[in-house]
């Protein structure tokens, strides 16, 4: 669900086609049918935006139908825990949870938690809302259960504020009914995986389940993980081979990116950047963000080894290991906020490496105008992107919204090595690091980004060197010494590795983060990469083929963390630490090596038996029961229900995307009051359920290109296979909207017209939804306007409307008008666009 | 399957015949295939064309698409699919065949098709005059010329020759993440066909078929053969595809017979009555 594994993960996929062939049962379920659909054993379609009603309703079927994994629920979930009595559910504020408050449109989260047990937040302020979800979504719940005695439970299941009742008081309304008539599937659709799903978990089998964009591009993307979160630990699919939720990245080695902290509010090894008000001082940093109890207990450590790995023998126990030295935030730095800083003037100069947002971010016409807000860009890539020659070929030159003569950006492009012409590494979807050597050196001017920041950094030193202006030390005193080598002088990239792996007070690489230290004598760039480097071996570097191996195959590449390869494995096992099944063994407890064995590494202390209960006041891994598996949770278990950490609900409700044709049948409440929207004159919204936009609209990806296009429309052999823009349609819409195929079509949004080549194909059918009849366009997003094949960009048209965890953008369900012919050119353009209906409304 | 015609003047130094088995059931569409092939070949890119017909671009096997992936959306039901599906998206990466009594192979009059020493029918692009007489004597249109850059000759799959003769496999075979094409010695290849399209057809998959596995079909089987879901004119393939050369030896003795019928008539013509 969620994704088009076939297209745009096709090497990956092999390994589901050789499931298939080995009799495992491949169900799609999406708004098209791709190719994904066409290799799978069942098609379901749903209308897009949906797929928290389509879940949902497998959660209420597990339940009503008795379906669940009773010793997993039982054991490993927070489904007995008793929620505080201050909670209300949607069901009861029609749509809402407790604690709404209509003026910030943020939620006082203190009614969800577990009774009795104030839950102590992570940068728990209100004021940070936008902040404060995100930090916590990226597994840094320092959700601190205030010591000792366990929360109040019913392991009967049957306390009316358990969690597992109000789970089902909460989904009772997803009938295979209710979910026809949200989604657009049959009842029978429905049903069928409802019960496939059912019927292949257990001890015996495991059920996986993979999602990629399609469900995290949307305002309630994180809650539409959160519903198979529930889907998957009711089954008891969490932690057991061939089960799992598996997150398909976007690109090669964006799992690795975020690894490292690409994202403006995390560390890498997901850590908070500290905040400019909230966290003054080491202390403070440390006390807002650490828990007491889980892995996260070490926070310090982790914390502690990066500042030494930044500032080096300058780092000390005496000046907080120079906290004061990094960068604080101190607002909303996500990516559609900053492009509205850059408009203001508030963003003078902006770094863009390998990234497209004139072509690949949503509403990318408002990333059009942020660049031309600037003083300064400097653009890394291997080809003249968009982003870079805005200035001069922007749709918007054409309808005099931008003037070249006006644009006062100084645009750097500095051509970037490929792949093959630089040492390092991927990490990739399965967290796995899988190292690759340089193959030749790059000609010309061509550097790689390692080589670009080692020596803009080492030039930058070099200018300010012997300034005692405070504000020139943290750069000054900056630990950057790497040896180089090569023509251009690269540096080690191998070095870098080692030292995000970390070094020990005796000089030698660190083989374990529980080895890390809080008192400076551990140097570590990312914890989580810790083992990586371990018996100064580049694990990442190892190639033993698969045919000399186990089915684990420890040895190709290494995972984080620890090589451990599948998280959360513990639970693989009973409460006794037994195999649930010797057919879904992986790791177990063997009483007579008193540790944990087995295929894949455990994820969990290897010597602490099944039977291990926390004394009071025990502190971080040693919190953690012998029979809770999910080790990084501050109580250890699974969470149907979030006490904590979320912005939108404790519980996934279905609401509608932010433009929409449809109300919510289920509530008065139309889409997640929570999410991000900007009241701003650039940033117009379609009005919902409004006539002039009746069509859903979404973007996807082709196999034959590549994102924003940078790295296949300049290419002539992926060039060719998909050598013009086109558009999809169902022929009820074609005839409807008299749309020719293999002719031009107008699409129509609040922000923009675009023109595509008329794709009329029955892989697109109409859907019956509330009784109404819904057309979906879909729209692949690759074309901008240079290369061999140029185009129109998919992604003028959509809106800037964000999940409020992630800030991430809704580019799979909105709304828009189509219409025969080529778009209008120059003024003309804009007179189309205004003269549609739009509104800045940025609340309700 | 068959020796390929031409293989006995190799001798001892023949080598065990090898080819292609596309399985169409497990192919993805990626067109990895097409890509891999251009790049390894040098095969130049051949035209910026959107055809709207589904996702496939490139149209047909030419000089200049060695491989060329088939779409077909079709209103029929699934068998892979169990339930109410009555739609399917059929996907083919089609290839020369490099067949046993290859047509092209037989009429090129300067040699500068022959076999090679692993059955396939290669192309010497240095010999060949662009006399275009292959194109037509391929059943399957696999061959035309290529206009680009004033070449003017002939040019079609090779198997990547210079792949096997370092003991590689050929570059799409290679590249294809589902193995739907797969390479090896041709007798393994078949064999495996079988047993795969018998699994299918167990399962319910009733029109899965092999096509140009048959060494006793009109070419005497094809050095690339393939597992296809419906019959092979619904994939743009020549449901019984003769080398038109098959025949020659008829034809001769036709026109020789019909020769001397004419001769006789002629003289008969002649000697017989002068008015």
């Amino acid at each position: 669900m969620g994704s088009n594994m076939a297209e745009n993960h096709p090497v990956g996929f092999q390994w589901v086609m050789e499931g298939r062939l080995k009799g495992a049962r491949v169900i799609h379920v999406d708004p098209r049918f791709t190719r994904t659909s066409a290799a799978a054993n069942l098609f379901v379609p749903i209308r897009a935006g949906t797929d928290i009603a389509f879940l949902g309703g497998v959660v209420n079927y597990i339940l009503e139908n008795e379906r669940w994994f009773d010793e997993y629920v039982k054991h490993y979930t927070n489904a007995p825990v008793i929620i505080d009595e201050r909670f209300k559910d949607t069901e009861d504020l029609d749509g809402f949870f407790s604690g709404f408050d209509p003026d910030t449109r943020i939620y006082d989260t203190s009614t969800w938690h577990y009774a009795g047990m104030p839950v102590q937040e992570t940068a728990g302020e209100r004021s940070s809302g936008a902040t404060k979800g995100e930090q916590s979504g990226h597994g840094a719940q320092a959700v601190a259960f205030v010591h000792g005695e366990p929360p109040e439970e019913d392991p009967t299941l049957q306390h009316p504020r358990c969690v597992f009742q109000l789970l089902k008081k909460h989904f009772r309304r997803y009938t295979p009914e209710v979910v026809s008539q949200i989604c657009g599937c049959t009842r029978e659709q429905f049903l069928e995986v409802a019960e496939s799903l059912c019927e292949n978990s257990g001890r015996e089998r495991t059920s996986a389940i993979v999602y990629s964009v399609g469900w995290t591009q949307h305002t309630v993307g994180v809650q539409y993980i959160r519903t198979a979160a529930i889907v998957q630990l009711l089954l008891g699919n969490i932690g057991r081979p061939g089960g799992g939720i598996v997150a398909l990245r976007g690109h090669a080695s964006i799992q690795g990116s975020t690894d490292m902290a690409t994202l403006y509010n995390i560390l890498p090894g997901y850590m908070p950047m500290p905040h400019a008000e909230k966290d003054g001082d080491l202390a403070s940093y440390l006390d807002n963000h650490s828990s007491t109890t889980g892995w996260w207990g070490h926070f310090d450590a982790f914390f502690t080894s990066q500042l030494k790995a930044f500032w080096g023998e300058q780092a000390t126990n005496e000046n907080d290991f120079c906290f004061d030295y990094l960068p604080k935030i101190n607002g909303d730095h996500s990516t559609y906020q900053s492009a509205f800083d850059m408009i203001d003037g508030k963003v003078k100069g902006f770094f863009l490496l390998g990234e497209n947002p004139g072509v690949g971010s949503s509403h990318a016409k408002l990333q059009r105008l942020a660049l031309a807000s600037l003083d300064w860009l400097v653009v890394r890539d291997l080809y003249e992107i968009e982003s870079a020659t805005f200035w001069k070929d922007a749709p918007e030159l054409e309808t005099g919204e931008l003037e070249t003569e006006k644009i006062g950006t100084e645009v750097f492009l500095m051509p970037a090595a490929a792949h093959v012409e630089k040492d390092g590494a991927f990490t990739n979807t399965q967290r796995l690091l899988q190292w690759h050597f340089k193959a030749l050196e790059p000609e010309g001017d061509r550097r790689s980004e390692l080589w670009f920041m080692y020596h803009l950094g080492r030039k930058l030193r070099e200018k300010l060197a012997g300034s005692d202006d405070p504000r020139d030390k943290p750069l000054l005193e900056l630990a950057w010494q790497y040896t180089t080598s090569g023509p251009y002088d690269d540096p080690s990239a191998d070095q870098v590795l080692r030292e995000l792996n970390g070094v020990g007070p005796d000089g030698r690489a660190v083989g374990t983060y529980a080895d890390l230290k809080n008192d400076g004598s551990t140097v570590a760039g990312c914890w989580l990469y810790t083992g990586s480097y371990a018996d100064e071996e580049n694990k990442p570097a190892r190639k033993v083929p698969g045919s000399e191996q186990d089915w684990i195959a420890k040895e190709w590449g290494w995972a984080w963390p620890l090589n451990r390869r599948t998280l959360y494995n513990r639970a693989s096992a009973d409460p006794e630490g037994k195999p649930w099944s010797e057919r879904k063994k992986l790791v177990w407890w063997d009483t007579a090596q008193r540790k944990w064995v087995g295929a894949d590494n455990p994820d969990f202390q290897e010597d602490k038996p099944p039977s291990y209960v926390p004394p009071d006041g025990a502190r971080a891994e040693d919190a953690i029961a012998g029979d809770h598996p999910f080790i990084l949770q501050s109580d250890g278990r699974g969470w149907l229900f979030a006490a904590a950490g979320l912005m939108d609900g404790p519980m996934p409700t279905h609401y509608e995307p932010h433009e929409s044709p449809f109300g919510n049948p289920l509530y008065a409440q139309r889409s997640n009051p929570t999410r991000q929207l900007f009241a701003r004159r650039e940033n117009p919204y379609n009005p919902a359920e409004n006539d002039a936009y009746p069509y859903v609209v979404s973007t996807y990806r082709l196999t034959e290109h590549h994102t924003a296009g940078g790295m296949s429309r300049t290419l002539p052999y992926l060039a060719e296979l998909q050598p013009a823009f086109f558009c999809e349609v169902s022929p009820e819409l074609a005839a409807e909207r008299e749309l020719e195929h293999g002719g031009w079509a107008t699409i129509v949004t609040a922000r923009t017209a675009i023109e595509a080549r008329v794709l009329v194909t029955e892989r697109l059918k109409p859907l019956v939804v509330d009784g109404r009849t819904v057309h979906h366009v879909g729209v692949p997003y690759h074309w901008g306007t240079r290369g061999l094949t140029t185009g129109d960009s998919g992604n003028d048209l959509f809106p800037v409307a964000l999940d409020p965890n992630v800030h991430i953008q809704e580019v799979k369900a909105a709304t828009c008008d189509i219409r025969p012919g080529r778009r209008p050119r120059g003024r003309a353009l804009r007179e189309l666009v205004e003269s549609y209906p739009s509104t800045h409304e940025a609340s309700a | 399957m068959k020796l390929a015609d031409g293989i006995e003047s190799y001798g001892r130094e023949a080598q065990p015949r090898v080819g292609f088995f596309t399985d169409t059931s497990v192919c993805i569409g990626c067109k990895a295939c097409e890509v891999a092939c251009k790049e390894w070949n040098l095969v130049p890119e051949d035209g910026l064309v959107w055809t709207g017909h589904s996702f496939d671009n490139t149209g047909e096997l030419s000089a200049n698409s060695w491989r060329h992936v088939a779409f077909i959306e079709q209103q029929a039901p699934d068998p892979l699919k169990r339930g109410n599906q009555d739609f399917r998206w059929l996907m083919e990466s089609d290839v020369c065949k490099h067949c046993t009594h290859a047509g092209c192979l037989d009429v090129c009059p300067t040699g500068a098709i022959f076999r090679t020493e692993f059955g396939t029918v290669v192309i010497q692009d240095d010999v060949c005059n662009g006399c275009g007489y292959c194109v037509t004597a391929c059943p399957f249109g696999v061959i035309t010329k290529r206009e680009l850059k004033g070449d003017g000759g002939t040019h079609k799959c090779t198997l990547c020759y210079d792949r096997l003769q370092d003991g590689m496999e050929p570059a799409c075979a290679k590249a294809c993440p589902t193995d739907s094409i797969q390479f090896g010695p041709l007798d393994e290849l078949v064999e495996q066909a079988r047993q795969r399209c018998g699994d299918l057809v167990e399962q319910g998959v009733s029109e899965a078929r092999l096509y140009l596995a048959d060494e006793n079909d009109g070419i005497g089987g094809g050095g690339a053969f393939f597992l296809l879901l419906d019959e092979p004119e619904v994939y743009g393939l020549p449901p019984q595809p003769v080398v038109p050369t098959k025949h020659l030896g008829t034809i001769w003795g036709a026109a020789a017979a019909a020769a001397g019928a004419l001769a006789v008539g002629v003289a008969a013509a002649f000697l017989g009555g002068r008015e």
